[in-house]
């Protein structure tokens, strides 16, 4: 299954994401309030020189004039290095200092505080304007106070903010990712653990997931529950129909065979005889498909959950050598079965073994003539191999690739009756343990030779 | 030789041409050959700061010095108002170069600075200063033998007092209305001090006598006819200590305003690199004593203003400004008028 996409990424890009634009939001509000708070503190300070020269203003015969204080300039230079303009004007006649500094172009009320930011000699400056009337009730004059200031060392103190709060805001969004990277991985820590818990089951174990899930996951794992528990019922339910349907199948037909013989012997009319052989042969095979069938369901189904059994495969192969030696002998067959001395240790599921030998057995003693001999060996190489050697009719070297499928039989299979599933079971059971299965023909000359190739 | 008197020809017809204010003098220090020429404004005088123009070139061969000698107000003059060509301006009235860097007369140079040299001596990155000069009081050692010379503006104030008669006529000060130093260390006093009014009130009384320049306060004192002089350039006294005797220098005890003689480079600058070379090599002047000791310039020297806490170097800043603003110089020129100058 292709994944789509990852929750973790998602979640982690997504709380990263979040982080990003608090981030960014942090750092402009950071610098547009402590900007807002240097400019605050220049206007300020322009303000009170302003209205220190402002307050040192009298009238003196008629006219206006000042004592410029000291702290008045001396002031702005406390703070930055910035270049200072100021202008005083009488009823817009100019009283002392820069004649060409703009006045103010605010309201003219008297008492106000005028805050601009001009260009002037082309620098930009921050300039605080004072309004006061001045004289007597009759003689009154309108002064205006105006001191301005550069604004470098705000440029400064603003180049400073920014740097501080690009290097907080950055580290904010370092820690914020990190963060949710944690969070990622915390937050799916459960999903890791329920899908541990349910990877780590054996093959048969279908109880109930009973790993502590948090609330979300809690439907997902009452439905897998759910889940495994029709399947732990349908797999019995499948186990118990083949050994049902074995067992009605197999049973009736041995009764209808054993009163067929009875039949037989008690005939005495050949063409009557030759009826009764003719249905017990029908019985036979279909005995036999009906076994073999059931043989191959039981084999799909096992290899979905298959045994892993240490098991000394030499052995496996006398023992089953041994139980077809009596209908080998029925055609005088004889079996040897060569396995060495020493045991054969493999790991796989005995019943399904037993199945492929006995069907890849079985085909042999079908397809050989009387009197002859099936040589069976098991040798160590690379890959085990176990091989049965016949000396029947063979293959036609076109078959070979197709008789593995599902009843498929050869073409030169003529009047012996089969189901086309001996092979496919034996096929199956190897592909099932890893292996492959070879059909050649008989490298001694006459017949066929079926090898389970196993790997170790 | 011909070509370099030609040379200086040629440029002396352009300076008569292009430089409309008043140059008291100028001097030549040809290189050859030479790659650049700088052109220094100042208002040292020559012999001052020759042997430090001398100790530059020979570190910076190939670059010709041309230097022009004016007065502190013609020097603000040439810069502010006629836009003449230098690439350095040296002048030892701080309030008006402030004023230069304020309104934008000056470039911007970040120099390498020497390791010790404090913060307040270089503003904005415009101005520069390389020495420190206090204003001294001179007195006559005719008429205070060792010991007996007054320590603080008080004592001073009080010998004045007690002894009339024979102090009239016989004390001198800068007369600030022509003087960009005395107006200076005026204002400078006038802000430290209520006692410099009423020092004035009494020097006025005793008919004080008024100079222009602290060369001639010093040859009066040492010739006996000015029992003190007050506010008189200490660097300048202490060079002429050397060739002439008869006045001791006294700091006093109060405080000591200290001047600091600094170079700014003209946005007209054309040679920006030389002029930057230049300041470079001021700024680095207090380790090499020997320049110093020649031209008679102290150094400046932060180990001073802690050996000596009376001495208050004037800060760099827009308070510099005020004094000349055109309304507080003519309240003080009044007050100032009033105090000493009583017909």
């Amino acid at each position: 299954m292709t994944p789509q996409g990852s929750i973790r990424r998602r979640l982690f890009f997504q709380l990263a994401g979040v982080a990003a634009v608090l981030s960014l939001t942090f750092f402009f509000v950071v610098r547009s309030v402590a900007e807002r708070a240097a400019e605050g503190t220049q206007d300020e300070i322009l303000a009170a020189s302003a209205t220190a020269i402002a307050d040192s203003l009298r009238s003196e015969n008629g006219g206006v004039t000042l004592d410029l204080p000291y702290s008045a300039l001396s002031m702005l230079g406390s703070v930055s290095e910035d270049r200072v303009f100021y202008r005083v004007t009488a009823d817009g006649k100019t009283l002392t200092g820069y004649d060409d500094l703009p006045l103010p172009t605010g309201g003219r009320q008297t008492g106000q505080t005028i805050v601009e930011t001009l260009t002037y000699r082309g620098d930009e400056l921050r300039a605080v304007s004072v309004l006061r009337p001045l004289g007597s009730f009759s003689a009154q004059q309108d002064v205006v106070v105006t001191v301005a200031q550069t604004r470098e060392g705000l440029e400064a103190i603003s180049r400073r903010i920014t740097a501080t709060a690009t290097a907080v805001g950055g580290g904010f969004f370092l820690l914020a990712t990190a963060l949710s990277l944690w969070a990622a991985r915390t937050a799916l820590a459960p999903l890791e653990r329920l899908t541990g818990a349910v990877t780590r089951r054996g093959p048969k174990d279908l109880r109930p997931v009973d790993a502590i899930a948090p609330a979300e996951l809690v439907p997902l794992v009452t439905a897998l529950n759910g889940f495994m528990s029709r399947l732990r019922a349908s797999l019995l339910r499948t186990e118990d129909f083949i050994a049902e349907a074995a067992h009605r199948v197999r049973t009736p037909l041995a009764t209808v065979r054993a009163q067929a013989e009875v039949t037989h012997r008690k005939l005495n009319k050949p063409e009557h005889k030759q009826a009764i052989r003719e249905m017990i042969r029908a019985i036979d095979e279909s005995s036999r498909s009906a076994g073999q069938m059931l043989d191959h369901a039981m084999v799909t189904f096992r290899t979905d959950s298959m045994d892993r059994d240490a098991l000394d495969l030499s052995a496996l192969t006398r023992e089953t050598c041994s139980q077809l030696v009596p209908t080998a002998d029925l055609k005088d067959i004889s079996i040897t079965t060569d396995c060495g001395p020493d045991p054969v240790p493999f790991e796989g599921d005995r019943i399904l073994l037993q199945a492929a030998l006995l069907n890849i057995l079985d085909n042999a003693i079908k397809y050989s003539p009387a009197d002859s001999h099936i040589s069976v060996s098991l040798r160590t190489r690379e890959d085990l191999i176990l091989s049965v050697a016949d000396e029947g009719r063979g293959f036609d070297d076109l078959d070979l690739p197709r008789l593995a499928n599902r009843y498929q039989r050869g073409s030169n299979t003529g009047d012996i009756v089969g189901s086309g599933l001996g092979l496919t079971i034996a096929s199956d059971v190897a592909g099932a343990h890893g292996g492959r299965l070879i059909i050649a023909q008989n490298p001694k000359g006459v017949g066929a030779c079926v090898s389970l190739v196993l790997p170790h | 030789m011909r070509i370099a008197c030609l040379a200086a020809l040629i440029w002396v017809a352009q300076a008569a041409v292009a430089v409309a204010f008043d140059a008291e003098d100028h001097v030549d220090y040809p290189a050859s050959p030479e790659t650049a020429v700088l052109r220094v404004i100042s208002t040292a005088d020559q012999s001052v700061f020759e042997p430090i123009l001398l100790a530059f070139q020979a570190r910076n061969p190939g670059l010709s010095v041309q230097y022009t000698i004016t007065s502190t107000t013609e020097l603000m003059r040439a810069i502010q108002d006629e836009d003449a060509v230098f690439d350095l301006a040296i002048s030892s009235a701080m309030d008006l170069q402030t004023k230069l860097a304020n309104d934008g007369f000056a470039r911007r140079f970040s120099p390498t600075v020497a390791d010790g040299l404090p913060s307040w001596a270089i503003w904005r990155d415009q101005l520069f200063a390389f020495t420190q000069e206090p204003a001294v009081l001179l007195v006559s050692d005719a008429d205070f033998p060792p010991g007996t010379e007054p320590r603080s503006r008080e004592a001073l104030i009080a010998t004045l007092r007690e002894n009339p008669d024979r102090f009239r006529g016989r004390v001198g000060t800068y007369d600030v209305r022509t003087s960009g130093f005395g107006y200076l260390m005026a204002t400078q006093d006038s802000r430290n001090s209520e006692a410099f009014w009423r020092l004035m009130e009494v020097m006025g009384r005793l008919d004080a006598q008024l100079y222009c320049c602290s060369g001639a306060m010093i040859r009066d004192v040492a010739a006996g006819d000015l029992a003190l002089a007050y506010n008189v350039l200490g660097s300048y006294a202490a060079a002429q200590q050397a060739e002439v005797d008869g006045f001791r220098i006294v700091e006093l005890d109060d405080y000591v305003n200290v001047m600091l003689r600094t170079a700014l480079i003209p946005t007209t600058a054309e040679n920006v690199d030389g002029a930057q070379k230049m300041v470079t090599f001021l700024l680095s002047l207090q380790r090499q004593p020997d320049v110093t000791t020649a031209a008679g310039l102290p150094a400046i020297d932060p180990a001073s203003f802690q050996a000596n806490t009376a001495l208050r170097p004037i800060r760099f800043g827009p308070g510099l400004l005020v004094f000349l603003d055109q309304l507080r110089r003519q309240n003080f020129l009044r007050n100032w008028e009033g105090s000493l100058v009583q017909e």
